[in-house]
Formats: C-alpha cells, sequence, structure tokens
C-alpha cells in the first residue's frame, strides 16, 4: 500500500490551517490509507496496525497536541470486504482543531485499544463493542455496557432487526421478567422512499404519450425506450 | 496435670506479635485478611433519588469509604440511533428532544447544524439568533435543574423548590414559540419551525430584568452556606490535565481550570456576535462546578439580551421548499406548494452523502451528532455523542477514596440525565 494514497486540498481559506496539517500528515507518517478534507474536516483513514502509533502521535506532537478524544464510534457497511468503520472524533484543545480518524475492520479481527493514550476510550470501545461486536484487543473491560444484561446480538449491525429478537415482560403468575420472541400485531412497515420516477422523462410504455406531449424532438429512440 | 507445650506458630494469634517479628508472608496474610472482612460490594441505585434517574452503581465499600465505583448504564437505553436510521431526517429531530430532556433545544441545536452542513444551507439571520436565545434560556433552565437537585441531594429543599417556579416561567417562553412545554421540536434543519409570536421578545426581555434576584436568591443559600461547602469544596477533584484526558467539557471541564467554549472557540450560529465571559473554575471540586454553572448563568442572561436587541424581523426558515414546509396560507392555493407539503411529510428530503462530526456547547458540554448520510431521505448513521457518558465514566477515579456520602455529590456536580447518556 503506498503512502497517503491522496490529498485533497481544501478551496476554501477557512480550511486552509487543517489543510496545512493534511500535507503534514502526509510527508511524515506513513501508514495512512489517505487524507482528506471533507466538508471542511479533515479525515485521516488508517491501517489498523498503525493506528496505536498515529494516536500516540497526534497526541504527543507539539505540532497536533490532541489531548481530547471525544468520541468514538462504528459504522456498519455490510456490502463491504471489512464491514465496519471505526471512528476516532479527537479534538485539539491549544489549536482548536478537530480530527477524524477512521480505520477499518470486520466481525474477528481485533482494533488496538486505544485506552492507554485516552483513559476514556473504554467506554466508548464497550459501547462499540456492544452495539456492532468490534472487538479490542488490550482493552482488559470489554463488557457489554448500553443493553440489557445476557442481551445477545449487536443491534446497530444493519442485518439486525429494527424491532430486536426477544421482548420482555413481566409475567405475574410466574412473578418474574420473562423473556419472549417478537411478536406484532401489526407488520413492521419500512417504507421505500427512493422515488422511482424521478429524473426518469419517460415512464415505460407511456413513450407515445410523452412524443405527443413534448413534440417530435423530444422523441425517444427505440433503442433507449426498450 | 498436663504436660507444657511449646506454643506452635498455628496456636498463637497472629494479630498479637509486632509486624516486624514475623515472616513477610504471615504478613502478607494478615494484609489480605483485614481486606475480606471489611470491603463489601453494595448497589447504588438504580431506585435512589440521588443517583439522577436510573443509574445503578456497583459501590465496593471499604467501610465507609468507596473502594472502586462500577457504574452500570443503560437502563434507560431506548435504541434512539438505531430508530433513527430508519425515520427521515424531519421524523429524526424529536428523538434529540428526548435525549436530554432537561436541555431540548441545544440537542436539536447539534442534529440541525449537522443536517444543514451536509445539505449545504445556512439558516437565515431571523431564525440564528432566535436559536441562540433559545439555546441560552435551555441553559438557564438546564443550569437551574442541575444546580437546585444538587442541592437537594446535599440536603438542601429550598433551592429547588424556588427554581421551579424559575424554570415554568422559562418553559412557558418555550410553549410560546414551539407548542411544547418540553419537547419542543423547534429547531429544524434550515431554521426555526415558526416564527416567535408577538410580543414574546419583550416578555423575554422584561424577564432577564427579574432572573438576576432570583439567582442573587439562590446564591445567598448556597454560596457562602456553611454545609453547602463542607459537602462539596475540595470532593471530587479533577485537575485540567485528567478532565482532558477523561474527555471532559462544558462547566466540567472549565470548573477544572481550562477556558474552554465551543460557543467562542468554534461559534456556530451567531454566537461569535456576542459578548460573554467564560467563567472558569480553579480547584476542579464540586463546588467549582458549581459555581461555574451559577456565573454560566449571568453570562446566558447577558447572551439572551443582546439576542433580543440584535434581532431583526425576516425569514426564520431557508425559502427552499424542498428543505422546508411552505406556509400553510400558500398550500390553500398554489398546487406547486401542496406538492412540496405532501412530499416533505412522506418522503421528506434528500440529503447528499457524506459524513460530519457537528457539535455545540449543550449545558452539560460538547453534545455532538456523528451524522452518515448516502444520499437518501434517512441517515445512514447518526451516532450521538453524549456528554455525561463521559463524566460517569470518570466516576470510578473522582469518588475514589471518599465517603459515600460524597459519591452523591460527585454525580449532582457532573449533570448527569440518563436519558442522555444511555441514548
Amino acid at each position: 500500500m503506498t503512502d497517503a494514497a491522496y490529498v485533497s486540498l481544501p478551496a476554501d481559506r477557512t480550511a486552509a490551517r487543517l489543510g496545512v496539517l493534511a500535507v503534514r500528515f502526509t510527508t511524515t507518517f506513513t501508514g495512512l490509507d489517505s487524507v482528506g478534507i471533507e466538508k471542511g474536516e479533515l479525515v485521516l483513514r488508517v491501517r489498523r496496525d498503525r493506528l496505536l502509533d498515529l494516536m500516540l502521535r497526534l497526541r504527543d506532537d507539539p505540532g497536533f497536541r490532541f489531548e481530547q478524544m471525544m468520541d468514538l464510534c462504528g459504522v456498519d457497511f455490510p456490502a463491504r470486504r471489512e464491514r465496519f468503520e471505526v471512528v476516532y472524533n479527537l479534538l485539539s484543545l491549544t489549536h482548536n482543531n478537530r480530527i477524524r480518524v477512521i480505520t477499518t475492520t470486520d466481525e474477528t479481527q481485533p482494533v488496538p485499544s486505544v485506552h492507554r493514550i485516552w483513559p476514556c476510550a473504554t467506554w466508548w470501545e464497550r459501547e462499540c463493542y456492544d452495539l456492532f461486536g468490534v472487538v479490542f484487543s488490550g482493552q482488559p473491560d470489554l463488557r457489554r455496557i448500553l443493553t440489557d444484561y445476557g442481551f445477545e446480538g449487536h443491534p446497530l449491525r444493519k442485518d439486525f432487526p429494527l424491532t430486536g429478537h426477544v421482548e420482555m415482560r413481566y409475567d405475574a403468575d410466574r412473578r418474574a421478567c420473562i423473556y419472549e420472541p417478537v411478536s406484532l400485531t401489526q407488520d413492521f412497515r419500512n417504507f421505500d422512499f427512493e422515488s422511482p420516477w424521478e429524473g426518469v422523462l419517460t415512464l415505460p410504455g407511456d413513450e407515445k404519450v410523452h412524443e405527443t406531449r413534448q413534440g417530435p424532438e423530444y422523441r425517444v429512440p427505440p433503442e433507449a425506450a426498450r | 496435670m498436663s504436660e507444657y507445650k511449646a506454643p506452635t506458630e498455628a496456636s498463637l494469634d497472629l494479630a498479637d506479635i509486632p509486624e516486624a517479628l514475623l515472616p513477610e508472608a504471615a504478613v502478607e496474610e494478615r494484609a489480605l485478611r483485614t481486606v475480606e472482612i471489611d470491603s463489601h460490594a453494595m448497589n447504588f441505585g438504580p431506585q435512589h433519588p440521588a443517583a439522577h434517574g436510573v443509574l445503578r452503581m456497583v459501590l465496593e465499600m471499604d467501610g465507609e469509604v468507596v473502594a472502586r465505583a462500577d457504574p452500570h448504564v443503560g437502563l434507560l437505553h431506548r435504541g434512539t440511533e438505531k430508530l433513527i436510521e430508519y425515520k427521515t431526517y424531519m421524523k429524526a429531530l424529536p428523538y434529540f428532544d428526548r435525549l436530554d430532556y432537561v436541555s431540548p433545544m441545544c440537542e436539536e441545536h447539534a442534529f440541525a447544524l449537522a443536517v444543514e452542513k451536509l445539505l449545504g444551507v445556512t439558516a437565515p439571520e431571523r431564525a440564528q439568533w432566535i436559536r441562540v436565545m433559545f439555546a441560552e434560556i435551555t441553559r438557564i433552565l438546564n443550569h437551574i435543574l442541575n444546580v437546585t437537585s444538587f442541592a437537594l441531594d446535599c440536603g438542601g429543599l429550598t433551592p429547588s423548590l424556588w427554581g421551579y417556579e424559575e424554570r415554568e416561567i422559562l418553559m412557558e417562553f418555550y410553549e410560546a414559540a414551539s407548542g411544547a412545554r418540553l419537547h419542543a421540536n423547534y429547531f429544524r434543519p434550515g431554521g426555526v419551525a415558526r416564527d416567535l409570536p408577538d410580543g414574546l421578545i419583550e416578555k423575554i426581555q422584561s424577564w432577564t430584568t427579574t432572573f438576576p434576584t432570583f439567582l442573587d436568591d439562590m446564591e445567598g443559600l448556597l454560596t457562602e452556606n456553611r454545609i453547602w461547602k463542607q459537602r462539596t469544596v475540595g470532593i471530587g477533584t479533577f485537575s485540567a490535565e485528567q478532565a482532558m484526558a477523561w474527555g471532559f467539557s462544558g462547566p466540567c471541564l472549565r470548573g477544572s481550570g481550562v477556558p474552554w467554549d465551543l460557543r467562542r472557540s468554534q461559534p456556530y450560529d451567531k454566537y461569535a456576535e456576542v459578548d460573554f465571559k467564560i467563567p472558569v473554575g480553579r480547584n476542579g471540586d464540586c463546588y467549582d462546578r458549581y459555581l461555574v454553572r451559577v456565573a454560566e448563568m449571568r453570562e446566558s442572561l447577558r447572551i439572551i439580551q443582546q439576542a433580543c436587541d440584535k434581532i431583526r424581523p425576516g425569514p426564520v426558515k431557508v425559502v427552499d421548499h424542498k428543505i422546508t414546509p411552505p406556509p400553510r396560507r400558500e398550500m390553500k392555493r398554489s398546487m406547486e406548494a401542496l406538492i412540496h407539503h405532501f412530499k416533505l411529510y412522506t418522503e421528506g428530503y434528500h440529503v447528499p452523502a457524506g459524513a460530519t462530526y457537528t457539535t455545540v456547547e449543550s449545558p452539560k458540554g460538547e453534545f455532538g451528532v456523528y451524522l452518515v448520510a448516502d444520499g437518501s431521505n434517512k441517515p445512514y448513521r447518526c451516532k450521538i455523542r453524549p456528554t455525561g457518558f463521559a463524566h460517569l465514566q470518570a466516576m470510578d477515579v473522582l469518588a475514589h477514596r471518599h465517603m459515600l456520602a460524597d459519591a452523591v455529590s460527585i454525580i449532582g456536580s457532573l449533570d448527569l440525565v440518563f436519558g442522555e447518556v444511555d441514548r
């Protein structure tokens, strides 16, 4: 893999400072997949094995000084080979910069834990493990955090149903909380709002009407109509 | 007559022998035994009035001293992030009111700004001023509840009774603007839901002149109160370095002496045009966090006053009816407006693909939304960065070797709301 596949520089001056940072990354750090400024935010994509080096540098290098890790989260793209993105949002109080570091993983490959760099990472990593099933190596406290005790599955994965698999209720006869498979009184409805006719001038089977309405110059060529 | 036996090691009571005379293994055994007898784990919450909701904290006690605190969160987890993935952008917004139900409009603000950033639109001037004004009203709402319930945890009942009265006035402003006292659904991507009713700004202005009296009264009850200071000064001390490392933000970070405020350092909407000070604590204890909040209320008041002066008539949402609904009277006449309305409230608008991490300075600290759009009408992923989550995590460090009653003070000073922590 090449160092820093590309750098996209910003067009407006306000992001120029971030641009300078971006250039510094590409020139001084190896193992980055890409450095770019997306919507005015500096985004670094890094290989998993280089994550800890990068993070340590981001925190300790006086030019970067990202003292705070504000957020860690996962994003699931089931179609990709490594389906999970693990996203770190860092903040530098010294330089008033934000940076987003993204690395990828799948269900089994562990991501190195950054809890030794920022102690607050523990709960964020627990949350990411709980909701996505991303494993963090070197994290001594990888328990579930948000879901129920004894919960199974990782609810924020795209293949996990919105309704979940089990529902809980209190059974007065047995005097206990019991779990049952979800039963819906009405089927779950997920409407497809991707408008099928937006941008299509001629509906299939409607070519003749279209032609008379628009005039002969808008005539649909027969191969396009098919 | 029994025969004399030389005392064996087992027959001697080890506790009676000075440590210096014992072999090393025996000393270790004695230390181990002491720990086993004294420590016990206990449940703090989830049904506890000082747990501020549904916090279950497993405390390992060493007598009356907290040896280890293990907060268990998630008892109010409602899967907000998952639900948002199945809703259009417009329908996702009310979920934000229900996260931190003490400061609803500030949470909406983060989402509205994030969507605006991805859409590439900017709210009109008047809408930005309204947002600033109501974000600050929200800050005062939040801080009144926090400070007074914090006092309640420490045994002071009166501030909360007074505070609720004051909050009621503010919630009437909420109701006048949005129609709801709590779950406002008012800040929308592209502006605000509707314009302020006539006379509301004057009402807010006249309220800003009476509110300092309440603050003075409340401070008179607490700030120099001997019991209050005994319960808070020097409790839960956090240095600036610690606060940064543990991801603190907002009053908790400023209480530790870091002058960091997103309204100043990364201003959004009209915050760049208002003048306010950033109160900072020195010792990073519970008392400083309290003082910072009180001082912040006074600054918020100044911001509200400036917003009242600077606000001018004008549109309150972007005029692009692909994003914001057309006015109702227009809908009755114009076919196009009717179509826009119908499309907006069924399909919603499509947001171009991209990702953003947008933050606001919510009353509790940095509240962020990491929004990933895939070009459809629903967010692909909407990660909510709750503020209290990071604060609660430091509970183990903050409460270490404090008395049990001090743990209550610390929870109060962190300003936790579990709708937000658990999402």
